[in-house]
């Protein structure tokens, strides 16, 4: 225990004074918190859109000013002509041509289908996705304020060679009383923030945490202490202890830091029990920093340790869950996310802070994050060797 | 180059038992090669005793066994009474090692890296303050406690490194090349420092370029290919090999064919 005191003390002050750590552990995170929870987002906005009008209605009016007042849409042109609104679809001016047919206030008045087209560019499929879901729902917010149907068909324009996907959506506004809502749970807003700002946190504890451990090592190895104190009968379990404690305090902190300003600045909801997730950050940090650990009892230089550690956390956090959903990989890469902790930290920190779940609803995911946590810290203290076979 | 005034050399060497090195047929190859070729030597309580030879020849490598950072491929050592193969942790509480690379944190203070490696050892804070005082009055760096150590000239840097080796009083101490890079003035004072150390019991092994160096150890040895090719007092070697100077049996043992 006494050792271990003396590594750790050594340690902060090293962190301390160094300014390139201080500024690596706490400058840049909080930087990059804001920055990248304002960049980084599912919701667009201000989507160009070419609005073909060939009715010149009060109705087809009103539906343009619909997709305008919107935050979603800018309307670039309005035209009556489909080869001008195309032309800005190929040449990028428009992502989207929403096309008002002839007789649509006629159609619609009378009862009958009134069709409205949408053509989204969708070179970038997740973003054509969103596009059309809004104008989709803009569309049918419409209709169902007028009772009326009708059919809306979308259509993504792909690059070259990718065919065109035709989709006739059926409005699900009837007219009448009947028709189909959507309510989203937990998250009625939908607000992007409270989903990306813990997943940012996340990915930034992780990052810092791993990298930090493995470049602390690498670094006393090029420097020749590592050798000093391999010549000490400091024991690896000591050693080992000695880095994981510092590391993890710093990272425990930032990640503390972290959510209050996410709770503050961005009003991610804390819906559960705060300690839930603190206990399973403390937990999860343990394993994060244990393979950051080992990272560094493997490799020989700091250069391989930046190697090894990005090449891990890439696959870490795409396949966590973090940015794409787990259910659409395919089987093979769900079993690989299973296997990576960050996944689980992220089920528990979504379960609690917007589901409100307690311990009862992510103590799986903390128990198996603290068996994966001994047996990296095991097999770390059995990779690190002071003598060289 | 004058060296330190002349010691009673092997004084404290002749008399003990039990070497602070035992070293039989010591053998180390790395795949093909061999680079160290059962070496068999030891090493008395008190002795100073220089490992030469050029680059390559073995020298760091015999010592990386020896403090247990390597492990041996065949031939058997003890030190301080410890095996190598078995006693690793034993034999590193009884040892004080400084490597050619600078050890000591140079984003730390004198002070803390002094109770840094105190505690590393186990010794309490008052050994610790205890030590240290006495450390820096006989380094006259007391009023260098709070820098950096990362600021102080090399030439005292070094003399840090080994006092601080030295901290939990081993029975050996390994030096690899400890005056790398320094001046004569630097060099003579650092080995008034091996010679307080070995006066008191301690045994040194120190690796070294300078042949001058090696006529102020009490005993040498000159390896050649991971071989030992002579070995006993400076006097010794030079009258067994009938040559003047050691310079020149360096240069006769280093020349291919010249060996034999």
């Amino acid at each position: 225990m006494r050792t271990i005191r003396f590594l750790v003390r050594k340690e902060f002050l090293q962190i301390v004074r160094d300014r390139g750590t201080m500024a690596q552990l706490l400058f840049i995170p909080f930087v990059q918190l804001l920055v990248l929870s304002n960049a980084a987002t599912f919701a667009i906005r201000d989507t160009r859109v070419a609005i073909v009008d060939q009715d010149r209605t009060p109705a087809s009016a009103a539906l343009r000013a619909r997709l305008e007042g919107g935050r979603q849409f800018m309307v670039e042109r309005v035209t009556s002509s489909v080869v001008s609104a195309e032309r800005d679809l190929i040449q990028r001016r428009a992502s989207m041509i929403v096309h008002i047919p002839p007789r649509f206030e006629e159609d619609l008045t009378r009862g009958s289908a009134a069709p409205v087209q949408v053509s989204v560019n969708a070179e970038e499929g997740a973003v054509a996705g969103l596009i059309a879901g809004y104008a989709q729902q803009i569309i049918a917010d419409f209709a169902s304020d007028r009772a009326a149907a009708f059919p809306l068909a979308v259509r993504m324009v792909g690059d070259d060679d990718a065919p065109v996907v035709m989709t006739a959506t059926p409005n699900p506004a009837r007219p009448g009383p009947l028709g189909v809502r959507f309510r989203t749970w937990f998250n009625a807003t939908r607000n992007y923030k409270h989903y990306m700002v813990p997943a940012i946190l996340v990915s930034l504890v992780t990052i810092i945490g791993t990298l930090v451990t493995a470049q602390n090592i690498a670094r006393e190895r090029e420097l020749g202490t590592l050798e000093q104190l391999n010549v000490t009968p400091l024991r690896s379990i000591d050693f080992i202890a000695g880095k994981l404690i510092p590391a993890w305090i710093t990272a425990m902190a930032l990640f503390v830091i972290g959510l209050v300003a996410g709770w503050l600045l961005f009003g991610v909801p804390m819906r559960g029990p705060l300690w839930v997730v603190v206990l399973g950050a403390g937990v999860y940090l343990t394993v994060a920093l244990g393979i950051g650990l080992f990272i560094s009892a493997i490799t020989h230089t700091q250069q391989q340790t930046m190697f090894v550690s990005f090449f891990l956390l890439m696959v870490y956090l795409l396949m966590s869950g973090m940015y794409t959903p787990i259910e659409s990989m395919p089987s093979w890469a769900q079993w690989v996310s299973a296997g990576t902790p960050v996944r689980h930290f992220v089920t528990v920190m979504r379960t609690v802070l917007v589901r409100g779940g307690g311990i009862e609803a992510t103590w799986r995911e903390i128990a198996g994050l603290a068996v994966a946590g001994v047996a990296v810290l095991a097999i770390s203290a059995g990779a690190y060797r002071k003598t060289t076979a | 180059m004058t060296g330190p005034s002349p010691r009673a050399a092997g004084a404290a060497a002749s008399a003990s038992a039990h070497p602070a090195i035992d070293a039989v047929g010591l053998t180390r190859r790395f795949g093909l090669f061999t680079a160290v070729d059962a070496i068999t030597f030891h090493v008395a309580p008190g002795e100073v005793f220089g490992f030469l030879g050029a680059n390559g020849a073995g020298k760091t490598t015999a010592m990386r066994i020896l403090t247990g950072l390597l492990a041996p491929s065949a031939g058997s050592a003890t030190v301080a009474g410890f095996s190598v193969a078995t006693e690793a942790r034993e034999i590193r509480r009884n040892i004080g090692y400084m490597s050619q690379k600078f050890s000591l944190y140079d984003d730390l203070t004198v002070r803390e890296n002094i109770d840094f490696y105190g505690g590393i050892y186990g010794l309490d804070d008052a050994t610790i303050a205890e030590r240290r005082e006495l450390l820096l009055d006989r380094l006259g760096l007391a009023s260098r406690a709070r820098a950096l150590v990362g600021t102080l000239p090399l030439g005292w840097k070094q003399q840090l490194a080994f006092s601080v080796a030295l901290l939990h009083e081993p029975r050996v101490v390994f030096l690899d090349e400890p005056t790398g890079g320094v001046d004569p003035i630097t060099r003579r004072r650092f080995w008034e420092l091996i010679y307080e150390t070995a006066a008191a019991g301690t045994a040194v092994l120190v690796t070294t370029h300078y042949l001058d160096e090696a006529e102020y150890c009490d005993r040498l040895s000159i390896m050649v290919d991971g071989r030992i090719a002579a070995m006993g007092t400076p006097e010794d070697v030079r009258r067994d090999a009938g040559v003047a100077t050691l310079d020149e049996l360096f240069l006769r043992l280093m020349r291919p064919g010249a060996a034999a």
